[in-house]
């Protein structure tokens, strides 16, 4: 191959052939950005499947008669904390409660998948120095932002395909599912064209993330108050939000196809823009320049704790508007949350084993509260595994090179953990506790009671992060994915660990069984302590391990 | 107390790799010593063991009087490091990382503001520009400006000015030679040797994880030769004489190498033919580097 490019390589364009000089090169870095996301992208396109058939597939086993679906009809498509959540219902099939269940998030996840691909191979490499290199050889100048589409584009056709198998195999019609597997993926088309965009106006990757977040946390907004605007409500706000075009395409009421089309123009309108863009300005530079920071530190940043505040605030902050946000629908929510499962038995069942009781409120908030204890772990492991980062990125050594000793860097980090736990535990309490408080008319006592029984899951959440800091100390190299594995292990063994069977040895690992079924269940400090001393000794056993051991 | 930095056999493996293998290296207190070698050699690890980042496998190692890995946080509010790979904070800016890492140095280290602004001056750093905009010459500015605004009395530099352009450079070349006259200890590895030559008291130089050699520049020197350079009158033949080296003649100009004993016949030999143009030179650090090398190379068993 070599020896062919060689002479046409010396006289220039003719290297460049058919692609055009702006593309050259564009499938050799395709192919490099499928082999460097060839864990991370078939595992978005494969939880996004998955999530989206099984609930197809479960809808069916908990709602197998029309007359149980009817019920589910009228109070889950009338309450509008619920409209706000998933989006309005258009039918009593189970296609169409799966579009309301999961049309709306499934598009969300993939606008994730979307955001963090396209980002990544543009301004992410750029940022980083990796787009100099490869623009220093024969390639084009579109031909990172080609291969970043490609690779985006690939990924939703594929989830979209995918989708169009798995669906009819649950039962569900065949025209209805492809509408609904086309509707899903043309709307990660769409955020990949807000992506692209978004990659050439900021000036590194931070900012092009946020710039895509923040639109489509706005997209999710415009469609939920779309969504549970009553009659006389600007419910055509759901038509500004590409969230909102999935459940619009009414896949399994009479598919209507051509809303199809206004994704795809979001698509060719953004990536139009975007290679206009790219081929105006220079490489590293945005149209939305950095701004200038402060000169010197304020006396707020003195220490490795305020520093790794600083680091994580922004994540933390992220993750308590998310919690507030969710938590305070879900909260809405739990009014009339007895007629809404009335229709299922199955699903009564369900939430009074995961809330631990039989009043079905209660039980449906104490279920809540158990999601807000297994999601402030999961911001405690991030928060901890952080220290790993860290290190690997060379910025643990000019710090460990000061007055700082070892401990005292791992116990900042530890403190962000539990810090934030508290605060995303305090938040979904309070949230959850408005949401339902003002719909029943005492706002001040059930966001006293939530808080509570939130704070309740707070020692559970600690040992999931004593454990990620003992796997920091301990297993350097292996940490990250240990961490998580323990952390999936866990939220299977709460969510499916009774419906499995699973024997009580293994469902008594996880610290969450232990935690008392609030609001509702009985209070009991025993467990509590308990717990607290298992966090304890795990996170001693990781600062331990930590001292001992080589750093870099 | 005379040593700021005492290494006796340290040794140091990763898995299979023996890293260091019995080094030896005496840092003088108040002197600037240069730790030079090949990329790979060990520079790295050492100066990582001695800030107790790293623990050492075998040998002893004492800085500043005490233990790099018991005594690290004590020892290090003493002393300050710039990593040869600066990474920074992206989210913050130059300003702020230059204070920071001088609190974190402890309460008693004090960063005087006008040496900063001086410092950052000299350097042309923007402190306002958040790290993720810098470039690796300017993440290498933050980290020498923070540590040339300390007060600490080491100095550990790896590789300090790799991604700084000439006018940087000799920026910080003033620099050292300040700290020298304020009496501060600085190690400096480097595999520039024109740095380690402007700048040095004694030079270390490591291979494979051992000193190859070590002494003052002058001591250094003895072991080499000198280089002639010399426009003659007429064509020369130095056949036959002894200690002169790498001859190579074009014409009337001449370049060879001589040992110092030999200097005196070669020059009766070039006056004999008539000299134009003289220049006599010591050997760069460079160029003894590249024999010490070559000549390990191709000596007996030297098969690696």
């Amino acid at each position: 191959m070599t020896v062919q490019a060689r002479p046409a390589a010396r006289t220039g364009p003719a290297r460049t052939g058919r692609a055009g000089p702006g593309l050259a090169g564009t499938g050799a870095l395709s192919r490099l950005a499928f082999r460097r996301d060839r864990i991370m992208l078939p595992a978005w396109v494969y939880l996004i499947t998955v999530l989206v058939t099984t609930t197809a597939y479960a809808l069916k086993k908990l709602y197998p008669t029309a007359a149980a679906r009817a019920q589910l009809v009228v109070a889950g498509g009338g309450n509008p904390a619920l409209r706000f959540l998933y989006g309005r219902l258009n039918g009593s099939s189970i296609g169409a409660l799966t579009v309301w269940r999961y049309g709306v998030w499934a598009a969300i996840f993939g606008a994730l998948m979307t955001i963090f691909i396209v980002v990544r191979h543009t301004r992410g490499d750029e940022e980083a120095g990796r787009l100099e290199l490869v623009g220093s050889a024969a390639v084009g100048r579109q031909a990172p932002l080609t291969a970043a589409l490609l690779t985006a584009v690939t990924a939703n056709v594929a989830i979209a395909a995918l989708l169009c198998a798995t669906l009819p195999a649950t039962g569900l019609p065949v025209s209805g599912s492809v509408a609904f597997a086309l509707a899903i993926g043309a709307s990660g088309l769409a955020f990949t064209g807000i992506a692209a965009v978004a990659a050439q106006l900021a000036s590194g990757a931070r900012g092009a993330r946020g710039i895509c977040f923040g639109v489509l946390g706005a997209a999710f907004m415009l469609r939920a108050i779309g969504d549970s605007a009553g009659a006389g409500g600007p419910s055509w706000l759901t038509w500004t939000s590409p969230l909102g075009w999935v459940e619009l395409t009414q896949p399994f009421d009479g598919p209507r196809w051509w809303v199809l089309a206004l994704p795809c123009a979001v698509l060719a309108g953004g990536v139009g823009a975007a290679y206009a863009l790219s081929a105006r300005r220079d490489l590293g530079a945005g149209l939305l320049p950095d701004r200038p920071g402060p000169p010197s530190a304020s006396g707020l940043l003195r220490g490795p704790l305020s520093l790794a505040f600083r680091l994580q605030r922004g994540v933390l902050a992220g993750w308590a508007a998310g919690v507030a946000f969710i938590f305070a629908a879900s909260g809405a929510a739990a009014k009339g949350i007895g007629s809404l499962l009335g229709g299922s038995a199955a699903l009564r069942q369900e939430f009074t084993r995961l809330g631990g009781q039989a009043a079905i409120t209660n039980a449906y908030l104490a279920a809540l509260m158990l999601l807000a204890g297994l999601g402030a772990a999961g911001y405690a492991t991030s928060a901890i595994l952080r220290l790993r980062t860290e290190e690997t990125s060379g910025l643990a050594e000019p710090l460990l090179a000061t007055a700082v000793g070892r401990i005292r860097w791992g116990l900042s980090h530890l403190a962000v953990a539990v810090v934030g736990a508290a605060v995303l535990l305090a938040m979904a309490g309070l949230a959850a506790g408005l949401g339902y408080g003002l719909r029943i008319g005492s706002p001040g006592p059930q966001a006293a009671r939530m808080i509570g029984a939130a704070m309740a899951q707070l020692p559970a959440s600690l040992v999931i992060a004593g454990v990620a800091l003992a796997l920091v100390g301990l297993l350097p190299g292996a940490c990250v994915a240990a961490a998580w594995t323990v952390l999936g292990l866990v939220v299977f063994v709460d969510l499916f660990g009774v419906v499995l069977k699973l024997s009580h040895w293994l469902l008594d690992i996880s610290p969450f069984t232990h935690v008392p079924k609030l609001p509702g269940g009985t209070v009991s400090a025993t467990p509590l302590l308990w717990l607290c001393l298992a966090a304890l000794a795990f996170s001693a056993v990781g600062l331990a391990g930590l001292r001992r051991r080589d750093i870099g | 107390m005379a040593n700021a930095i005492e290494v006796r056999a340290l040794r140091k493996s990763f898995g299979r790799t023996q890293a260091l293998d019995g080094l030896d290296l005496t840092v003088r207190t108040g002197e600037v010593h240069a730790f030079l070698g090949p990329n790979g050699a060990g520079k790295t690890t050492t100066i990582r063991i001695l800030l107790g980042l790293l623990r050492k496998d075998g040998g002893e190692a004492s800085l500043l009087g005490g233990d790099p890995w018991r005594d690290a946080v004590r020892l290090h509010a003493r002393l300050a490091y710039v990593p040869g790979d600066v990474t920074l904070w992206p989210g913050l800016t130059g300003g702020e990382i230059i204070d920071l890492l001088a609190r974190l140095r402890g309460p008693q280290s004090v960063i005087d503001p006008k040496r900063k602004d001086a410092l950052i001056e000299r350097f042309a750093l923007d402190p306002t520009k958040k790290a993720r905009a810098y470039s690796k010459g300017n993440r290498q500015k933050v980290a020498l400006i923070a540590a040339l605004a300390s007060d600490a009395e080491l100095l550990l530099f790896d590789e300090p000015t790799a991604g700084l352009d000439p006018l940087m450079e000799a920026a910080f070349r003033e620099c050292v030679n300040s700290e020298r006259h304020d009496g501060r200890t600085v190690l400096l590895s480097s595999h520039i040797l024109a740095e380690a030559e402007a700048l040095s008291d004694r030079v270390t130089i490591i291979r494979d994880g051992r000193a190859a050699e070590t002494g003052t520049l002058a001591e250094l020197r003895h072991l080499t030769r000198t280089t002639v350079e010399a426009e003659l009158a007429g064509p020369v033949s130095l056949d036959g004489l002894p200690g002169v080296h790498a001859v190579e003649i074009r014409g009337t100009r001449l370049h060879c190498e001589v040992d110092p004993p030999a200097l005196n016949d070669l020059l009766a030999r070039l006056t004999a033919v008539g000299v134009r143009d003289l220049v006599c030179r010591p050997p760069t650090l460079e160029e003894l580097f590249l024999r010490h090398y070559s000549a390990e190379r191709t000596g007996p068993g030297a098969s690696a």
